[in-house]
């Protein structure tokens, strides 16, 4: 079995974010591996140690993403790439990384049956980039998956629709987005941290794929980047918990006009 | 203000009805048509008694999409409905809510058309140097980003609840209803919906309730959420619950709001026994009033609260329900 997985490095769950110059400052910020696509690096060492063969895995990002790379790897991922966008000539959004993403399997013939993404990342949120890699390639997609089966060349699947269960059913190969539910990752163990350091990581920069530039790059455009106004620090309400719920209603007709 | 702007909406439908966010759409395509056209695409089967109203919307089109392999969700035959209908009327803005079908098929049709696609948007301006420009949360609501697009077509999903919503149904002239064959002879369905199993119990849809009262652990048990069902009743609202009420068997997932459940703006969110984890932050924090009920005067959730009581949950949300009652008798 051929498993592939697109995973993204992003700040920790917990950083503050701060912006500077209008951009978001990653002065400093701890960086961890985006958690939807920690569950997609599970199922595809799970499917390996099910199955047999072996787990490949895409990364877009900087040396510092090298990190999110080793712990995948001593997961027990076996082999890696690092896409480095840094001075891609143009603006980029999901369109740009999809298209690099494809042109990168395609260039370097990373061989598929199983490709897992996480189904959003926490810092960007638009869940975009699993399903255009599957347009982009030609294959189907499952998203939002809870459990994943796969016999033979048959896929079984229970996916998450807004709270809903869907079961699907397909073939390979297929790409999958991982939702919270679909395992529980593991926690790498020393000798393993130490085994992944030999593991092989291949570096590529942008311009060492064959792609047009004009073609792939973005077709949409950041304006701004804003923080979330500070809230006014809410009111704790006193008094007894009878008096305390009457003026809580009082103050949630009159004063919010929410009632 | 640019030119005239023909746009394109997708609706996203639930049991039979319309969903709120495909109206809200409606009001943004208005917003940015400028003079153009306002299409609306349903594609599965809606209840006849909801068509005939929607003749008096304002809208130039709507297009029933008719074809034996849409009247369930499937993926191939949606993305390739979606295709043929964009190539046949040539939009120069596509929309759709940021849904679960939102989500799933707009990246891929996004993907074939190499066009530009603003996910999860929450406010729509329009400015001089930029003919519109999309907020959007980012870094689990941490942050906003502001975008636009270079040039159309363009795809925009909407997070629900938050345009509002066009209803107006006064038009004296019915709307022409339009129905489109696709031919999908060529296509192949790679995935097979097999089974479905509902969640959702009451009639009340998460993401566009007004008032949610969500439980988390400190309501300890299934039997727990009985005050709070009360409560919601009571406001006319629906209940939600955080991961962790979900993972301890206390509430259903379907109830779920967070970064992997529902996300929800609505004008009241009452969260009681939640301590405010980010990943539950980024499906609530951008509700109009927010209260907190909880007995760990520490816990985060105080820190988005706009009022906040400090004590046990069971002994708080029956009287809020017993004064509410009271007030409005
Ligand atoms: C990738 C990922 C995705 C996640 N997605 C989501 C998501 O979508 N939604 C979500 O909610 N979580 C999500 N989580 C989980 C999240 O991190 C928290 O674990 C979860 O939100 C905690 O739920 P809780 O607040 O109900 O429980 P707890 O954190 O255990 O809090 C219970 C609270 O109840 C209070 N309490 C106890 N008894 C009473 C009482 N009698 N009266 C009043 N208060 C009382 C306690 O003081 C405490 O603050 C996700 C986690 C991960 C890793």
């Amino acid at each position: 079995m051929e498993i592939l997985i697109c995973m993204k490095q992003t700040f920790d769950t917990e950083e503050k974010i701060f912006i500077q110059n209008g951009e978001i400052d990653d002065d400093g910020v701890e960086r961890i591996i985006n958690p939807y696509c920690e569950y997609a690096v599970e199922e595809g060492i799970r499917i390996k140690e099910a199955h047999g063969g072996t787990v490949r895995l895409i990364t877009i990002g900087g040396a510092e993403a090298e990190a999110a790379i080793r712990t995948a790897m001593a997961m027990g991922v076996d082999e890696g790439y690092r896409l480095d966008l840094t001075d891609f000539p143009a603006d980029s959004d999901e369109q740009t990384t999809s298209e690099c993403i494809v042109q990168l399997i395609k260039q370097k013939q990373i061989p598929y049956d199983v490709i897992l993404c996480g189904y959003m990342s926490i810092d960007n949120g638009t869940a975009q980039v699993g399903p255009r890699i599957a347009e982009l390639l030609g294959i189907p997609h499952i998203s939002t998956i809870t459990s994943l089966t796969v016999d033979g060349r048959q896929v079984q699947v229970e996916r998450d629709v807004e709270g809903d269960l869907e079961k699907v059913e397909s073939s390979l190969p297929i790409l999958l987005t991982a939702q919270q539910g679909l395992n529980e990752p593991r926690y790498p163990r020393l000798p393993d941290i130490m085994k992944a350091k030999r593991k092989p990581l291949h570096r590529m920069k942008w311009d060492e794929l064959r792609v047009d530039v004009q073609m792939i790059q973005a077709r949409t455009k950041k304006v701004a980047i804003l923080p979330v106004e500070e809230k006014e620090t809410g009111q704790i309400l006193s008094g007894t918990i009878k008096e305390q719920s009457q003026e809580l209603i009082r103050l949630l007709h009159e004063e919010a006009k929410v009632l | 203000m640019g030119t005239a702007n023909n746009v394109l909406i997708f609706a996203d439908i639930r049991n039979g009805t319309l969903r709120q966010v495909t109206f809200e759409a409606i009001s943004v395509a208005h917003q940015m048509a400028n003079g153009g056209e306002v299409h609306l695409a349903i594609l599965e089967s809606l209840d006849p008694n909801q068509i005939e109203s929607l003749k008096q919307l304002k809208l130039d089109r709507m297009w029933h999409v008719d074809h034996p392999l849409l009247k369930t969700f499937n993926l191939d035959a949606y993305v390739e409905t979606w295709v043929h209908l964009i190539d046949l009327l040539n939009p120069d803005v596509i929309l759709t809510g940021h849904t679960a079908l939102g989500r799933d098929v707009s990246p891929r049709v996004a993907a074939r058309k190499r066009i530009g696609l603003l996910s999860d948007c929450i406010k729509l301006d329009t400015s001089s140097t930029y003919e519109f420009v999309f907020t959007r949360p980012i870094y689990a609501g941490k942050a906003y980003v502001q975008r636009t697009i270079t040039k159309p077509p363009f795809f925009v999903t909407l997070r629900p609840n938050n345009f509002v919503a066009h209803f107006d149904t006064s038009l004296d002239q019915s709307i022409e209803i339009k129905t489109f064959h696709p031919n999908l002879s060529q296509i192949s369905l790679r995935t097979v919906v097999t089974d479905v199993v509902r969640k959702v119990t009451s009639g009340v849809d998460l993401s566009e309730a007004n008032v949610i009262v969500a439980g988390g652990r400190g309501v300890k048990s299934k039997e727990g959420f009985a005050p709070l069902e009360e409560l919601a009743v009571v406001l006319g609202g629906a209940v939600g619950a955080s991961r962790g009420a979900c993972d301890a068997g206390y509430a259903d997932y379907a109830l779920q709001i967070g970064q992997t459940g529902k996300v929800v703006t609505p004008d009241l969110y009452i969260a009681c026994g939640i301590s405010g984890a980010i990943q539950h932050l980024a499906g609530m924090s951008m509700s109009k009033t927010i209260v907190a009920i909880n007995i760990d005067p520490e816990a985060p959730i105080f820190e988005v609260a706009d009022y906040g009581i400090v004590g046990d949950l069971f002994e708080v949300v029956p009287l809020l329900t017993k004064e509410w009652q009271r007030i409005n008798r």
